[in-house]
């Protein structure tokens, strides 16, 4: 194959994969974050502690969890026409990307919020907030580093997982990978495709954690931060 | 020889507590059950702090302060007995499930609280950390803001304002701890060992901070504690918990003169003995009135007889000159009937070491 062969079929799987992620990983986001603080606040000793809905949830997102991608998507078939009308192309394999992911990013942000410091809660308790108030105001923005870590992991997770949209015809940098490198025997694409998603994951990585960096550093984290933590355990 | 009671710094400003009660507790206990097992952490706790007076309560870790401090805003909620703080009877507020209610949060609001850590919001400055009360109380943007650098202002922190905690000392923490504890304009304070985590010089000023509020705003404050001292440098009134009971509560000068009470003796502890046989040790407790006469001195010059002081713990408590002196007058009991019998006249407490107790009641006023 020739560079005018390849560039044409590169950037369109380029562009197919950020579409499917980015769709998927934003669905996510928004269902995986309420999803995992509610893990936490149902949790026995939590703000709604309520132990039946914490093991049914919790039940829920392992089922998910322990799901292979691939099953998943032929599973979710009848709800991908639902929602698009149709199971296959790149709509129809953000609806299994985003329903993969929710669960995982919802285990990520349930260790992060779990992470935020007790004693901010009783003080917003003690100032009279409510449990809204607590979530927004401390919940979140307390373990927001961690949650833009998680989100990060998330993201590169569903570029790992896009590669097997290829099976529903949603085309992607790893579809072409595993089609026109592995099963045609064109080893130069593969590896300028496994390049360009190591290039792609690299940037999201490095985008994360500079955006995780800089709330750390906002809150002045990262400097003085062991000398303080000592001094809180003590 | 001396003019007695002296003491380092002059304190101008006097208690403001009045005898209106602001906090009672009534047969307030608490016990956790976990796994089967039950743990009383309050039992039968009657605490009654009055407006405008800081109030500590002192006791080991694991005694109950900690719990009971909690159930004055009922952060805990009591297993049995009430709280009513400013008139208004809290546990009849708090409904039956464990979430707090609108009723419950609005008297919280005006409840302010401080921690031994702190418990700022990293993720927000020094000014907006202040901000949060405010924001729960659903104040304008503009309000908030003037209120919050008011505060800092009042603290002293307001060249802080746009810091965030991190960058801050522990004592500067705990001061945004307090301008944010102020910003709902409670009547009550609680502190929950706010001093515990910083060094003594930094404690001195935060203990200073809240005595000063307490004068200027009127506030009365309730604070446990482990350490005596935070107990002797602002409270008017203590208690000692042990166990999860009240085992000793009252005014500082009411402590000192109720004879055999551990929380003055340790507030006050003297010791030293007796340097011959024919010595008679006599323990003088100063509070009210009378710790402002030379009492001393004017018993060597009326009596002419030379008094020896074995030690010596006197302390301005509440603005008020209180404290303990053991001395030693020359010849046995029998021989100081007289001197010791001016000494009660003068209105002080007095305790013979090594006599009957009888002595010792007759020597409470």
């Amino acid at each position: 194959m020739t560079w005018s062969e390849m560039s044409p079929l590169l950037s369109q799987a380029c562009w197919d994969t950020l579409y499917m992620v980015g769709w998927s990983a934003l669905v996510a986001v928004v269902g995986g974050l309420p999803l995992g603080i509610l893990l936490v606040l149902t949790d026995r000793g939590g703000l709604l502690q309520n132990v039946l809905a914490n093991r049914v949830i919790g039940q829920i997102v392992n089922v998910a969890r322990s799901m292979p991608f691939i099953i998943l998507m032929v599973a979710l078939m009848t709800f991908t026409r639902w929602i698009t009308g149709t199971t296959i192309g790149r709509e129809a394999a953000i609806v299994p990307l985003a329903i993969g992911a929710i669960p995982f990013f919802a285990r990520l942000v349930e260790t992060a919020v779990r992470e935020v410091d007790g004693g901010l809660v009783e003080a917003v308790q003690s100032m009279g907030g409510d449990t809204w108030t607590i979530v927004r105001k401390v919940l979140v923005p307390e373990s927001l580093p961690s949650l833009i870590a998680g989100t990060t992991t998330t993201i590169v997770a569903l570029i790992g997982y896009s590669a097997m949209a290829g099976t529903v015809g949603a085309g992607g940098l790893g579809d072409i990978a595993i089609r026109y490198g592995y099963q045609r025997f064109e080893t130069e694409l593969m590896w300028i495709t496994v390049a360009i998603l190591a290039v792609v994951i690299s940037l999201v990585q490095f985008a994360g954690d500079f955006a995780a960096r800089s709330l750390h550093g906002r809150s002045g984290r990262s400097g003085p931060a062991p000398k303080l933590r000592l001094l809180k355990a003590t | 020889m001396t003019s007695l009671p002296y003491q380092g710094t002059p304190t101008p400003a006097y208690s403001t507590a009045t005898e209106t009660p602001v906090i009672t507790t009534t047969d307030l206990t608490k016990v956790y059950r976990s796994r089967g097992r039950e743990v009383t952490a309050l039992d039968g706790v009657d605490l009654h702090v009055r407006e405008g007076e800081v109030y500590g309560v002192i006791g080991q870790s694991g005694a109950g302060k900690s719990s009971l401090i909690r159930c004055v805003n009922l952060l805990e909620r009591p297993t049995s007995g009430t709280v009513t703080v400013a008139g208004q009877d809290l546990t009849a507020l708090a409904g039956r499930g464990p979430r707090a209610g609108k009723e419950l949060r609005r008297a919280r609001s005006r409840i302010g609280m401080v921690f031994q850590h702190f418990n700022l919001l990293s993720s927000r400055t020094v000014q907006d950390n202040v901000e949060l009360p405010l924001e729960i109380l659903g104040k304008s943007g503009k309000e908030r803001s003037r209120k919050a650098l008011e505060l800092l202002d009042l603290v002293g922190l307001a060249d802080k304002a746009g810091a965030y905690p991190a960058q801050l000392s522990g004592g500067q923490k705990q001061r945004v701890g307090i301008a944010r504890a102020l910003a709902g304009d409670p009547k009550v304070l609680l502190s929950d060992e706010a001093t515990s985590a910083l060094d003594p010089e930094t404690t001195r000023s935060i203990l200073q901070l809240l005595r000063d509020l307490n004068r200027q705003l009127g506030l009365t404050v309730l604070l446990i504690t482990h350490e005596m001292d935070v107990v002797k440098s602002i409270c008017d009134s203590a208690a000692l918990m042990e166990h999860g009971r009240i085992v000793e509560s009252g005014t500082v000068s009411e402590l000192l003169a109720t004879p055999g009470s551990e929380l003055a003796s340790a507030l006050f502890p003297v010791d030293g003995e007796a340097t011959g046989d024919d010595r008679t040790v006599v323990d003088v407790t100063f509070h009210g009135e009378a710790a402002t006469q030379p009492v001393i001195s004017q018993l060597s010059r009326t009596y002419n007889i030379d008094i020896s002081i074995l030690g010596a713990a006197i302390d301005t408590v509440g603005g008020l000159q209180v404290g303990r002196m053991r001395i030693e007058l020359p010849g046995r009991y029998e021989d100081n009937v007289v001197p010791i019998g001016f000494l009660r006249e003068q209105g002080l407490q007095i305790d013979v070491v090594g006599q009957e107790p009888v002595l010792l009641v007759e020597g409470a006023k």
